[in-house]
């Protein structure tokens, strides 16, 4: 069985009489990709960057490699490599420079002609780092993560704000870290990262991990319904739409009723029956197939990106 | 095994000094201001004294060597604003290798703008000699390294660039025109003398002057050797100690006394050059000596190694 190497019990972390972490605590093994999937404001930064040695908790423990982050200093530094929510270098800086410089920080060094070919980075070598587009300066700060050979790699909002085809260049080179066996911490809001990406998952909401599990896991755990979203020409009654034939459970999201239904054909028949009786209307209707965000919603109320 | 923090330095030396030579902005304030100002002053007051422009030269290696103040708060303040010390942070790097390496990148940059302002001052502006090299180099070197340290505390008080450039400006004025370099002191009433005796420009423009004009051999210029190499050593522990990687950790208002915490030294020379007067007798002596008929023979004899 996979070894834990980060272990994190009981972390806090509050920024004036903002409580950003709350008691978060969770095991990562050896190997594994592990997702830390919430809203924006939900505490993942914060944990992560406790992780990396950036920020001091208020208390509890957090161990990468066996090592505190915070008092390891240079040695724990040799272990890890990251990816910033936002990372930024000297515009004039080139390519192949960053790399070499970062690289010579460290006593395990990456082939940085070899890090340029795998991030298909060879041909912006000379290239000026604010030359760069968003999805190159993505794969060079993911290079960079890499400059060490590092145990762990952790990766905050690796593709936030990048267009659809260059979010998939990034899962790209992720699934090929899972393939290396490398231990990586990611953090996102998209459910399909997180889905794709992740051997575990940790649903995280204000500062607190809420359900942690395999995706698989997780998306059973939301009993299997299908999630029908409608909107309707006037508001009905939470009991009138509670009570439909295959509805297993209801909520509202704004002017949105949600429907959760173990039998959706049956739910959709009843709905519009029961639309018809009441001389309603069915204005807009979407269908989903269990997924985190499901889950989410069930535990929290609110869509990821609210 | 803690990681190499002089092959660190090193490495961060070498790309600061790429960046810097990529840098229309640095090219322009380090090497064509200084010409700029050396070709004005040397047709406003220099003509027809080719000791006159030993004398200017003098001030303009100065505003050459103080330049780093300027150019090193800014550029660290920037990468802090930006997040780019935040990349760094999360490598096996401590803050004295990133603090020592803009010392070290400035003074390599330094030191050939140097070479080239005396080649322009001896051989287009017909310069009356050399001066003394070992105390110019001396003085450059260790001025350098100490105006560099002054920007890296003002960049580490400083929590945004518009702060930076208003502190940046009240202390420039003061190196600019209150310590010779580009107004001579003698020109200045005695209390004003006095006064400029506590600035840390005047320990370098004084320095250079002298040794520019010939009027010193390296060994004269210890006391302001001294009070620069103590001026950069407490500098360089203040701005170590507050340094910050993160654009939100901000600095209180109080810690901006850390500014007056680095000029500690050149208060205590000040002091000591009060009481004594051999830095005003220096600067008198080196005026009678420029002003003296062009014809006349050097008050010195060239001391030139």
């Amino acid at each position: 069985m996979a070894e834990p190497i980060i272990q994190v019990e009981d972390l806090y972390k509050s920024y004036g009489a903002v409580e950003a972490v709350r008691g978060v605590s969770f095991v990562v093994n050896e190997g594994e990709v592990f997702g830390l999937l919430g809203p924006n404001g939900a505490g993942k930064t914060s944990t992560v960057e406790i992780l990396e040695g950036m920020r001091t908790p208020d208390r509890g423990t957090a161990r990468v490699c066996g090592l505190d982050p915070e008092r390891s200093g240079s040695d724990f530094k040799q272990t890890i490599g990251a990816v910033l929510q936002s990372t930024a270098l000297p515009d004039k800086l080139k390519v192949k420079e960053a790399l070499d410089l970062f690289a010579s920080f460290y006593r395990d060094r990456a082939s940085t002609e070899g890090l340029l070919k795998r991030f298909q980075l060879e041909e912006k070598r000379d290239a000026f780092y604010k030359e760069l587009s968003g999805g190159q300066k993505q794969r060079l700060a993911l290079a960079m993560a890499l400059v060490n050979n590092p145990k762990v790699v952790f990766l905050d909002e690796p593709t936030a704000g990048l267009d659809p085809q260059v979010r998939r260049e990034i899962y790209d080179i992720i699934e090929e870290l899972r393939r290396e066996k490398k231990t990586v911490l990611l953090t996102t809001h998209y459910i399909e990262e997180a889905e794709r990406l992740c051997d575990r998952v940790a649903i995280v909401d204000h500062g607190k991990i809420i359900k942690t599990g395999t995706p698989r896991e997780l998306k059973q755990s939301s009993a299997g319904t299908t999630r029908i979203e409608v909107r309707l020409a006037r508001p009905a009654t939470e009991a009138a739409l509670r009570g439909l034939d295959g509805v297993s459970d209801f909520r509202t999201m704004g002017d949105v009723y949600v429907l959760y239904a173990s039998r959706a054909p049956q739910a959709i028949v009843s709905l519009v029956k029961h639309l018809e009786a009441d001389n309603n209307e069915l204005q807009t209707m979407e269908m989903y197939s269990p997924s985190l965000e499901d889950v989410f919603i069930e535990l929290t109320g609110r869509r990821l990106r609210e | 095994m803690a990681s190499n923090p002089i092959s660190n330095t090193w490495s961060l030396t070498k790309i600061r000094i790429r960046l810097a030579m990529r840098n229309k902005m640095f090219l322009f304030f380090s090497l064509l201001m200084p010409m700029i100002f050396l070709f004005l002053f040397a047709t406003l007051w220099g003509k027809g004294s080719p000791e006159k422009i030993n004398f200017i030269l003098g001030g303009i290696l100065t505003l050459t060597v103080m330049g780093g103040f300027w150019g090193l708060s800014v550029q660290l303040v920037s990468f802090r604003e930006l997040g780019i010390l935040r990349r760094f942070r999360l490598a096996p790097l401590g803050s004295g290798p990133m603090l020592a390496s803009s010392i070290v990148a400035n003074f390599i940059l330094v030191v050939p703008f140097v070479f080239f302002e005396m080649l322009v001052a001896k051989y287009i502006l017909h310069m009356a000699s050399w001066g003394n090299i070992p105390a110019i180099f001396l003085l450059v070197m260790i001025g350098s390294a100490t105006f560099s340290a002054f920007g890296l505390v003002v960049a580490s008080v400083t929590n945004t660039m518009q702060e930076t450039q208003i502190i940046n400006q009240l202390i420039w004025m003061v190196f600019l025109f209150l310590s010779g370099a580009t107004i001579p002191l003698a020109v200045f009433p005695g209390w004003i003398q006095r006064i400029t005796l506590f600035s840390p420009a005047t320990y370098l423009a004084v320095g250079l002057q002298s040794a520019a004009t010939n009027q010193v051999v390296a060994f004269e210029i210890l006391t302001e050797a001294a009070a620069l190499i103590l001026g950069l050593v407490v500098a360089f522990e203040i701005s170590r100690r507050i340094f910050r990687w993160e654009p939100e950790a901000k600095v209180p208002a109080r810690a901006k006394i850390w500014v007056l915490a680095a000029l500690i030294p050149f208060l205590a020379f000040g002091a000591y050059e009060n009481y004594s007067g051999r830095m005003l007798k220096r600067v008198s002596t080196m005026m009678s000596f420029i002003d003296r008929p062009a014809a006349g023979a050097p008050a010195k004899p060239e001391t030139e190694q």
